[in-house]
């Protein structure tokens, strides 16, 4: 079931993509040839096998409420694109 | 806009039909924690300097892992089971993806399709009437970081800002079913739901800081009817009045939209307290697509039967049940027992204070009388006050003795309040000891009488109530410590009334 053009200009804007047309042609039908590859899986019996989302069969992998230090400000904005005073800085948005 | 929703009966009338409101509220409530909820920063963020609490976990840097913080989960199973909710044993988390500057990773780790709980419920009182709100789950996730628009703060209209503190901090979500008809029952379930997060210590209950938020999904449908109406989602309402308000107004919108002939359309509208109004929010008009999708970086979770177990028997007795037992076991009515159980710390100090043997009702009317009016006066809860739990035992101790008499009391009550001390010694120390010996009081009487001939004479002419100015008289000369009963006889055998 090929992808329609809309199928991939949806995916591209929830990723936020900007895609040049011919990128979207050219990464569209690269999408569609990862997905038919996928669709090998449904030739395989997977009747006797239950539904995971993980392999590594761990649980309760967790860890006790302790407080520890945090980065200084300077290094946690070190990366930053944009800052003002000690904030990241980022484009308006509209509340 | 009137809104004469709000008032009184759930009917609405659209024309000649009646419709009703159908209202479900899903409430986001911090945990107590001290740390995140997937890394070691400290989750006290409120006052702290911008992005002091962060790590490269809670930041989104590449090649970090979360880990699941275990007090959170109990927290979250605590909270539960005080909601009668059904706890399977494997839960797991997904992710939830968005692009949105509050959470820089892109996406929230949330749980989807196999919450940590379902199927509770919370009773709650309206007028004295009880009433019962399914809970559609309990799900544990974490909060987003704190964004600053344009006018907030010093920035320029170009930009916003971003304060990471608060990203990652443990967050409950709790749904509940669309079982609520008015504004009154919205709000008094968002107050015992509080209540009870309070009393159970897994959320500090302040909706001025954003702790304790709500959000409510309103729709109305004509009355009978099984479907649901359009719903329209109501954001930024963070005061108990604000719900009330908010959903009032929006009932109101959405029937006069109807009776006009008009459709109401899906949406999210958010509350503005300076208009009093709900307002549409058209940025977020477009469905969501958040493609959840099991959190690979986290194993599940298998909460064996007997980790809930011990929880549920850790749980306190709950305000609900505290209130029955109250008014079952002191004799105390609906409404004095809801007062003294709105908080556990409340609740408590009210034992404590009966368990030393002040009597039941005494003590209810001294701690919501005077003791209720100094809290509020002085912003100072009786526990953090000079007076102290224990002061006040021995405060009404001394009355009920009879060692004070109650004037003595309320003005001993006051000072120790503001400046702590010891009942007893002070009471010694000042001779604030009540006299209630009738040949101590014998001189005091023949005074009373001497000054007050008026009196005393319309009190023979049959007037009883010219006895009080010379009862007056006597509890003035000794300030307020004479047994104003034994006053009052002696002075009716000495003029032979």
């Amino acid at each position: 079931m090929p992808l329609t053009p809309e199928d991939i200009a949806h995916v591209a804007m929830l990723a936020r993509l900007g895609l040049s047309d011919e990128e979207r042609s050219r990464y569209g039908a690269q999408l569609d040839a990862i997905l038919e590859h996928m669709t090998r899986l449904n030739d395989v019996d997977t009747s006797p096998v239950g539904e995971t989302a993980q392999v590594g069969e761990l649980v309760n992998v967790w860890r006790e409420d302790i407080s520890q230090p945090s980065l200084s400000v300077e290094r946690a904005l070190a990366n930053a694109p944009a800052r003002e005073a000690d904030f990241f800085r980022v484009g308006a948005i509209q509340e | 806009m009137s809104s004469t929703a709000t008032h009184g009966t759930d009917t609405l009338r659209v024309g000649d039909r009646e419709y009703q409101a159908v209202i479900g509220l899903e409430v986001h409530a911090q945990l107590l924690t001290r740390s995140k909820m997937f890394c070691g920063c400290s989750a006290a963020y409120v006052g702290a300097p911008p992005n002091s609490n962060t790590c490269p976990v809670c930041l989104g840097l590449p090649g970090t892992l979360p880990v699941i913080n275990r007090q959170a989960v109990e927290y979250t199973v605590r909270t539960a089971v005080a909601l009668n909710c059904e706890i399977p044993e494997f839960t797991k988390f997904d992710r939830k993806n968005y692009f949105y500057p509050d959470l820089p990773k892109g996406y929230q780790i949330s749980q989807y399709d196999l919450p940590l709980s379902r199927r509770g419920w919370l009773q709650f009182h309206v007028d004295g009437e009880q009433r019962r709100c399914g809970i559609t789950r309990v799900h544990l996730e974490e909060d987003t970081g704190t964004m600053y628009h344009a006018g907030d703060v010093l920035q320029s209209a170009t930009s916003s800002l971003v304060d990471c503190n608060r990203c990652g901090v443990p967050l409950m979500e709790i749904v509940g079913e669309p079982d609520l008809r008015t504004p009154e029952e919205a709000r008094e379930y968002l107050i015992w739901l509080r209540r009870v997060l309070m009393y159970i210590g897994v959320n500090d209950g302040n909706l001025e800081q954003g702790s304790f938020r709500c959000d409510a999904n309103v729709s109305i449908r004509p009355r009978g009817s099984d479907q649901l109406g359009v719903k329209v989602e109501i954001k930024n309402m963070n005061s108990f009045r604000a719900v009330h308000h908010a959903l009032g107004y929006e009932i109101e919108r959405q029937r006069q939209v109807l009776e006009q002939g008009g459709a109401l359309p899906q949406e999210t509208r958010g509350w503005v307290e300076t208009q009093q109004a709900t307002v549409s929010q058209r940025s977020k008009e477009y469905a969501h697509d958040y493609r959840y999708f099991p959190e690979p970086d986290l194993p599940p979770l298998q909460l064996e039967a007997a980790l809930v177990e011990r929880i549920r028997g850790e749980l306190p007795e709950l305000p609900d049940a505290r209130a029955a037992r109250l008014r079952r076991q002191h004799g105390l009515g609906d409404y004095d027992a809801g007062l003294l159980t709105a908080t556990r710390e409340e609740a408590d100090t009210y034992e404590s204070v009966v368990a030393t043997g002040v009597g039941a009702k005494l003590a209810a009317n001294w701690m919501l009388g005077d003791v209720a009016r100094l809290a509020n006066e002085h912003r100072l809860p009786l526990q953090q006050s000079g007076l102290g739990v224990a002061g006040l035992a021995a405060l009404l101790r001394l009355l009920e003795a009879g060692t004070i008499s109650g004037s003595v009391a309320k003005e001993l009550l006051a000072e120790l309040y503001r400046d702590g001390g010891d009942p007893a010694a002070l009471v010694e120390q000042r001779g604030l000891g009540q006299v209630s010996d009738a040949g101590a009081l014998s001189s005091l009487i023949d005074e009373a009488i001497a000054q007050g001939s008026k009196a005393v004479a319309d009190f023979r002419a049959g007037k009883e109530a010219a006895l009080q100015s010379l009862v007056g008289y006597v509890m003035k000369q000794t300030r307020g410590r004479a047994d104003a009963q034994l006053v009052n006889r002696l002075l009716r055998e000495r003029l032979g009334g």
